[in-house]
C-alpha cells in the first residue's frame, strides 16, 4: 500500500466533516464536524510529512492541535452563551441579521 | 512500525491490513458523528475516529503526536464537549428533517464535488515512492520536533502559547455572569410562589401511588393518569421518563370491569362512578391533573 | 486727450453703481447725482468734441486701450475704445437727450418712491449705451448691446407691480435674444474668417473675405440690428415697451437704443457693401417696417403706442438707407440724429399730456388741450412739423434726402424703394396729423379717471382719486425745458446738418459717401415730398378735423382692425413659434419622461428586482452561508486543478 491512501482517507474524512457542518443545526455537533475536518488535515500533514521525510508536516500538525484547543474553549463558551440567552443550540436560531 | 526504509513505494504488509481495518472504523465514525441524532452519540463516534486518527499518527512516525491526540484531543476536548452537551444539549433528540430550502442539495453538490476534486488532485499528483521518516526520526521524534519547535518555529510556538491564554481569558469572560442583584431569600421565593398561586405546596415525589420509586417513573394521580410533574425537570426535556402507568390503568380497568360484571352494571355507569370518584378526591390532585395536562 | 474717453463710460456707471449700491440714503439726493454724472458725461463728450474738430478729417480717430481682457492664445479681445465722427455723433446725442431726459425724469417721477433705482437704472443704460458705441470691437460692442438690453429690460418692468410691465420687458429680452443670438454668430463668423474682431482689421480686410462669408455675417448682422431696433420680423416688443415710464420710452425706445441697429448696419458698412445679398435684405426689412409701423400708427389711439409705431416707421427709414450702401450711411444717421431730437421732444411733449391728464393714454379722451398746456402744446407741434417733413424743420432736409437716395439705387429696385418711402412719408403725415388733431384741437373729450379699475403707477398724477375728472394744466419747469431744447434740436439740426452740407463732410471720412444716379432730380423729389405731405395731412383733416371725432372708437374697416393688433404680429407669432414650440417642447417632455427616463429607471428597475432576488441569499442563515463558502471553496481547487492541468 502506499501511504497516498491515507490522503484519500483524509480527505473524505474532510468531505463528510463538512457536509456535517452545513446539514446539522445543532451547534454542537456543528462543531464537532469541523474538528473532524481539522483532524483530516492534520491527518494529510503527518502523511505529507512522512511522504517527504521532514517533520515540518508535524510541527504544522501540532500547532493545528494547539489552536483547534483554543477554538474549542472560546467557541464552546460562545455556544453556552447563546444558550443562556436563547434557550437554544440550533444554528439556524441565531438568524437575526437577515432581511 | 520504529524502523521504515528511507525510500520506498509501499508499507509493510501488517500496516495495509490496519489501513483497511481502522479506515472503514474513522469513516464511520465520522457518518455516525454527522448521522447521530442525539449529540452524545456523535461526540462518542467522534471520540472513536479521533482514536484511528491516533493509531494512524503512529503509523505514519509520529509518536509524539500520535499521544498528544489521544491525551489532548480524545481526553481533554472530546471530554469538554461532552460536558457542554451535558451542560446545554440536554433536549431531546435533534431532528434531522432539514429546513432550508435546497440546503441538502446544495450540500450535496458541493461535498461530492469536494470530495471528486480532492481524490482526483491527489490522484493526478501521482505520488509513486515516498521517503519515510527513518532519517528524520534518528534522534528520536519528540527531540527532533522539540529540536524544530523551540529554533526554527519558536516564533509560532510563542505566539501559540499567548493565544491559549487569550483563549482561556476568553472563555472565562464569555461564560462569567456577574451578580447584579443581591440573591432572594428563601422567604421572598415562599412569598413569590404564594402570590403567583401556581404551585404552592411542594412538588409531589415520583413513584407516589406507582409500582416503582425510579426517578424516571411518574407518579399516578388517583385515576392512575401519570403526573410528569413528579418527575425532574432535566429528564422530562430529555423526553427520558419512563411510563408504567399503562399497566395500572389496565389493571384498574380489569378491576372494574370484573365488579360491573357482578354488579351487573353497564360499563358506561362504571365510568361514570370513576369519574364522580375523581370529582370526590379534593381540589389538590384535580388541579395537579389539569397542570400535568398542560 | 484720449485718455479721457473711458470717462464717457466710467461716469454713467459710476452713478448706477452708487444708485443702485447706495440705499435707501440716497434716495433723497440719487436723482440729482444721476443727473449731474449724466451731465458730466456729456461734457466730456463735448470737450473731445471740440478736440476732434480741431483736427483734419482723417485725423480725428482717436484710440483708448485700457487692457486686454481675454488673452487666449491666438484669442484676443481687449477692453479698447475707439471714438471717431460716426461714434462721436452718437455720444453727443446719446448724452445730450440722456442729459435732458434725467432733467425731465426729476419732475416726472417726483412722486415715485422708486426714483432712486430709476435713476441708477438709467445711468447704467447711458453707460452701457455709450460703451456700444465706443467699443474698438464687435465683443465689446456685444457687452454694450446686452448692457442696453438688460437697462431696457429692467426700465420696461420698473412698475413690475403691473402684470402688464412684467410681461412687456419679458417680452423685449426675449425678441431681443432671438437679434443677440444673431450677433453672437455673426462675431464667431468674424473671428473664423478674420481671426479677429477688432473693427480696424475686419472692416480693412473685408474685401477680402467671399462674398457668400460677408453675406452671411451680413445676414446676421441684419438679425440683431431687427431684434435691437424693433425692425420686421422682430418688431412685435417695441409697442409693447410702452409700459415703461414715459421718460424710459423717449430715451430707449425712442432716441437711442434703438438706433443701436442702424449704428451695427453703418459700423459695418464695409461688410454690408461686399454683400449686396445681405443689402437687399437691409433695405427690404427697412421698407417693410416703414410702412408696417406706419400703418399700426395709423390705427393705434393710445397715444404713447401711435408714437412707438411711428417710431418703428422712422427707423425702417434708417434702416433702408443704411440698406442703400455708400449713397445712404450718412444720411441714415443724419435721420437718426434728427430723428433721435423730434421724437424725444414727442414723447416728452406725450408725456406731459398724460402727466396733465391723470395719465389717461387714450388720445381719444384728449382733445383742445392746446390752451391748457401751450408750451407742450407748440414744442410737440414744432415736433410733429419736424417728423412729417415740414420745409426748413429737421425732418425735412434728412427724410428728403433718403427718399432721394432711395430713387438713386437705381433700377426697379429704386423705383420700388423710392415709392415705398414715398408712401411712408404720405402715411406719416397722415398719422402724425391725427395725433395733433385728437390731442391738441377740436371740442374736450375729456372724462373721468377709471382709476379703481384700472390703478395707474404713474405718479406724476397730482390727483389721482377715482372717478376724478382731469384738471389738463402746463407741466413744472423741469419737464418743460428739456422740451424746449429738444424742440430747439427738432427745428434747427437738420438745417445745421445740411448747411454746406457739413454733416455729410462730417462724418464722410469714416461711412464713404457716393451720389447715387438719381433718375430723378432733388427739386422733383422734394415735390413729391410735398405733394404726398399735403395729402397726407389733407385726409387727416378730413377725418379727424372736421367733424367730431367719437369717444369710443368705431369698428372701422378690416385693415384698421388689423392695424389696432399691431397687424396681427402676436397672432402670427403665436401660430408661428409659440404652439409649435409648445408641441415641441411637450413632445420632448413625453419623449425625456418615456425614453430617456424609462432607460434610467428601467436600469434602476432591473437593478432592484435583481437585488430583491439576491438579497434572498442573505437569509440570516450561517449554513447558507457556509455553502456558498464551501462551494466557493469548491471552486477555488477546481480552478487551480484545472491551471495546473493546463
Amino acid at each position: 500500500m502506499n501511504p497516498v491512501n491515507y490522503l484519500y482517507l483524509a480527505a473524505l474524512l474532510f468531505s463528510i466533516g463538512a457536509a456535517g457542518v452545513l446539514i446539522r443545526r445543532n451547534a454542537i455537533v456543528v462543531f464537532m464536524c469541523v474538528e473532524l475536518m481539522l483532524n483530516a488535515c492534520n491527518l494529510a500533514f503527518v502523511t505529507f510529512s512522512r511522504m517527504h521525510g521532514n517533520l515540518d508536516g508535524q510541527i504544522i500538525a501540532f500547532f493545528t492541535m494547539v489552536v483547534a484547543a483554543a477554538e474549542v474553549v472560546v467557541g464552546l463558551a460562545i455556544i453556552v452563551m447563546i444558550f443562556r440567552s436563547r434557550h437554544s443550540a440550533s444554528v439556524d436560531d441565531a438568524s437575526l441579521m437577515k432581511l | 512500525m520504529s524502523t521504515l526504509a528511507a525510500a520506498a513505494s509501499a508499507t509493510s504488509t501488517a500496516e495495509t491490513v490496519q489501513f483497511w481495518l481502522l479506515g472503514t472504523v474513522a469513516v464511520l465514525g465520522a457518518l455516525g458523528t454527522v448521522l447521530s441524532k442525539k449529540a452524545v452519540h456523535s461526540a462518542l463516534c467522534l471520540a472513536g475516529t479521533m482514536i484511528v486518527l491516533a493509531v494512524f499518527y503512529l503509523a505514519n512516525g509520529a509518536y509524539f503526536l500520535g499521544i498528544v491526540q489521544v491525551v489532548v484531543y480524545t481526553g481533554a476536548i472530546m471530554m469538554l464537549f461532552l460536558f457542554v452537551v451535558m451542560l446545554v444539549g440536554v433536549t431531546a433528540a435533534d431532528s434531522l428533517k432539514e429546513t432550508l430550502k435546497g440546503q441538502r442539495l446544495l450540500t450535496a453538490v458541493c461535498g461530492l464535488g469536494f470530495g471528486v476534486l480532492l481524490i482526483a488532485g491527489i490522484g493526478h499528483a501521482s505520488l509513486r515512492s515516498f521517503t519515510g521518516l527513518g532519517d528524520a526520526n534518528a534522534g528520536g521524534n519528540v527531540q527532533s520536533l522539540a529540536a524544530l519547535i523551540f529554533t526554527k518555529y519558536v516564533f509560532a510556538f510563542e505566539i501559540t502559547g499567548a493565544l491559549l491564554i487569550t483563549a482561556a481569558v476568553g472563555a472565562m469572560v464569555l461564560t462569567h455572569r456577574e451578580r447584579i442583584e443581591r440573591a432572594a431569600t428563601q422567604r421572598e421565593q415562599a412569598a413569590a410562589r404564594v402570590r403567583s398561586g401556581k404551585q404552592v405546596p411542594p412538588l409531589p415525589a415520583p413513584g407516589v401511588y406507582a409500582r416503582h420509586n425510579a426517578v424516571d417513573i411518574p407518579g399516578l394521580l388517583p385515576d392512575g393518569t401519570p403526573s410528569e410533574l413528579t418527575v425532574n425537570p432535566t429528564l422530562r426535556s430529555r423526553g427520558q421518563i419512563r411510563d408504567v402507568s399503562g399497566e395500572a390503568l389496565s389493571d384498574l380497568a380489569a378491576l372494574e370491569q370484573r365488579s360491573a360484571e357482578r354488579l351487573e352494571r353497564g360499563t358506561g355507569e362504571g365510568r361514570g362512578g370513576r369519574n364522580g370518584g375523581t370529582n370526590d378526591n379534593g381540589n389538590g390532585n384535580g388541579a395537579r391533573t389539569e397542570e400535568a395536562a398542560q | 486727450m484720449e485718455n479721457i474717453i473711458g470717462l464717457l463710460v466710467a461716469l454713467p456707471l459710476l452713478g448706477a453703481a452708487v444708485l443702485l449700491c447706495g440705499g435707501r440714503r440716497l434716495d433723497r439726493t440719487g436723482h440729482w447725482l444721476g443727473t449731474i454724472l449724466a451731465a458730466s458725461s456729456f461734457v466730456v463728450g463735448a470737450v473731445l468734441f471740440a478736440d476732434m474738430l480741431g483736427r483734419s478729417g482723417d485725423d480725428r480717430t482717436l484710440h483708448q486701450f485700457l487692457f486686454s481682457w481675454i488673452p487666449v492664445g491666438g484669442f484676443r479681445a481687449d477692453v479698447a475704445f475707439q471714438l471717431d465722427q460716426l461714434s462721436m455723433t452718437f455720444v453727443l446725442l446719446i448724452t445730450g437727450v440722456g442729459t435732458l431726459i434725467h432733467i425731465y425724469s426729476i419732475g416726472y417721477m417726483e412722486h415715485d418712491e422708486r426714483r432712486r433705482r430709476f435713476f441708477g437704472y438709467l445711468n447704467l443704460f447711458l453707460a452701457a449705451m455709450v460703451l456700444l458705441v465706443i467699443a474698438d470691437n464687435y465683443l465689446l460692442l456685444y457687452v454694450g448691446w446686452e448692457g442696453v438690453g438688460l437697462a431696457s429690460y429692467l426700465l420696461i418692468g420698473f412698475w413690475q407691480h403691473k402684470p402688464s410691465a412684467a410681461t412687456a420687458a419679458k417680452k423685449a429680452f426675449i425678441v431681443n435674444r432671438v437679434g443677440d443670438m444673431g450677433l453672437s454668430i455673426a462675431i464667431m463668423l468674424m473671428f473664423t474668417t478674420f481671426g479677429t474682431f477688432a473693427f480696424g482689421p475686419v472692416l480693412k480686410s473685408a474685401g477680402d473675405a467671399s462674398e457668400g462669408t460677408l453675406t452671411a455675417i451680413g445676414l446676421m448682422l441684419l438679425l440683431a440690428a431687427c431684434g435691437k431696433s424693433a425692425q420686421v420680423p422682430l418688431q412685435s416688443w417695441l409697442g409693447d415697451a410702452m409700459e415703461g415710464p414715459t421718460p424710459v420710452s423717449a430715451l430707449i425706445h425712442a432716441a437711442t437704443m434703438v438706433t443701436a441697429g442702424v449704428y451695427l448696419i453703418t459700423r459695418s458698412g464695409a461688410i454690408f457693401n461686399g454683400a449686396p445679398d445681405a443689402q437687399l435684405a437691409v433695405v427690404t426689412v427697412g421698407a417693410v417696417t416703414l410702412l408696417f409701423g406706419a400703418i399700426v400708427g395709423c390705427a393705434k389711439d393710445d397715444i404713447k403706442k401711435a408714437l412707438a409705431g411711428s417710431t418703428m416707421s422712422q427707423i425702417g427709414y434708417m434702416i433702408l438707407a443704411a440698406g442703400l450702401g455708400p449713397i445712404g450711411y450718412v444720411f441714415a444717421i443724419m435721420h437718426l440724429v434728427t430723428h433721435g431730437f423730434f421724437k424725444a421732444g414727442l414723447f416728452l411733449g406725450a408725456g406731459s399730456v398724460m402727466h396733465g391728464m391723470n395719465d389717461e393714454v387714450d388720445m381719444r379722451k384728449f382733445g383742445g388741450l392746446r390752451k391748457y398746456m401751450p408750451i407742450t402744446y407748440v414744442t410737440f407741434g414744432l415736433g410733429y412739423l419736424a417728423i412729417i417733413g415740414f420745409p426748413g424743420l429737421s425732418g425735412f432736409w434728412s427724410k428728403d434726402k433718403i427718399i432721394e437716395a432711395a430713387f438713386a439705387k437705381g433700377g426697379t429696385e429704386g423705383w420700388i424703394l423710392g415709392a415705398a418711402a414715398l408712401l411712408g412719408a404720405a402715411i406719416t403725415a397722415y398719422y402724425m396729423t391725427r395725433v395733433m388733431l385728437l390731442t391738441f384741437f377740436g371740442e374736450k373729450r375729456w372724462q373721468p379717471t377709471p382709476s379703481p379699475d384700472e390703478p395707474s403707477a404713474e405718479p406724476a398724477a397730482d390727483s389721482a382719486g377715482g372717478g376724478e375728472m382731469p384738471h389738463p394744466h402746463e407741466s413744472p419747469k423741469s419737464m418743460t425745458v428739456p422740451m424746449i431744447v429738444l424742440a430747439f434740436g427738432s427745428v434747427f439740426a437738420g438745417g445745421l446738418f445740411s448747411l454746406n452740407d457739413s454733416f455729410l463732410h462730417w462724418l464722410e471720412p469714416v461711412t464713404g459717401h457716393s451720389h447715387g444716379h438719381s433718375p430723378l432730380s432733388a427739386l422733383t423729389v422734394t415735390l413729391a415730398t410735398m405733394a404726398v405731405l399735403v395729402v397726407g395731412v389733407a385726409i387727416a383733416w378730413a377725418q379727424y378735423g372736421r367733424k367730431p371725432v367719437p369717444v369710443t372708437a368705431p369698428r372701422g374697416s378690416l385693415l384698421t382692425r388689423a392695424a389696432r393688433r399691431d397687424l396681427l404680429q402676436d397672432d402670427f407669432n403665436h401660430v408661428a413659434l409659440v404652439t409649435p414650440g409648445q408641441y415641441l417642447t411637450r413632445g420632448l417632455v413625453y419623449l425625456d419622461h418615456s425614453v430617456v427616463d424609462g432607460v434610467v429607471n428601467g436600469t434602476a428597475a432591473a437593478f432592484g428586482g435583481l437585488s430583491g432576488r439576491m438579497r434572498k441569499l442573505q437569509n440570516g442563515y450561517a449554513r447558507s452561508y457556509a455553502v456558498s463558502m464551501f462551494g466557493g471553496a469548491a471552486i477555488l481547487i477546481a480552478a487551480t486543478l484545472l491551471m495546473r492541468a493546463v
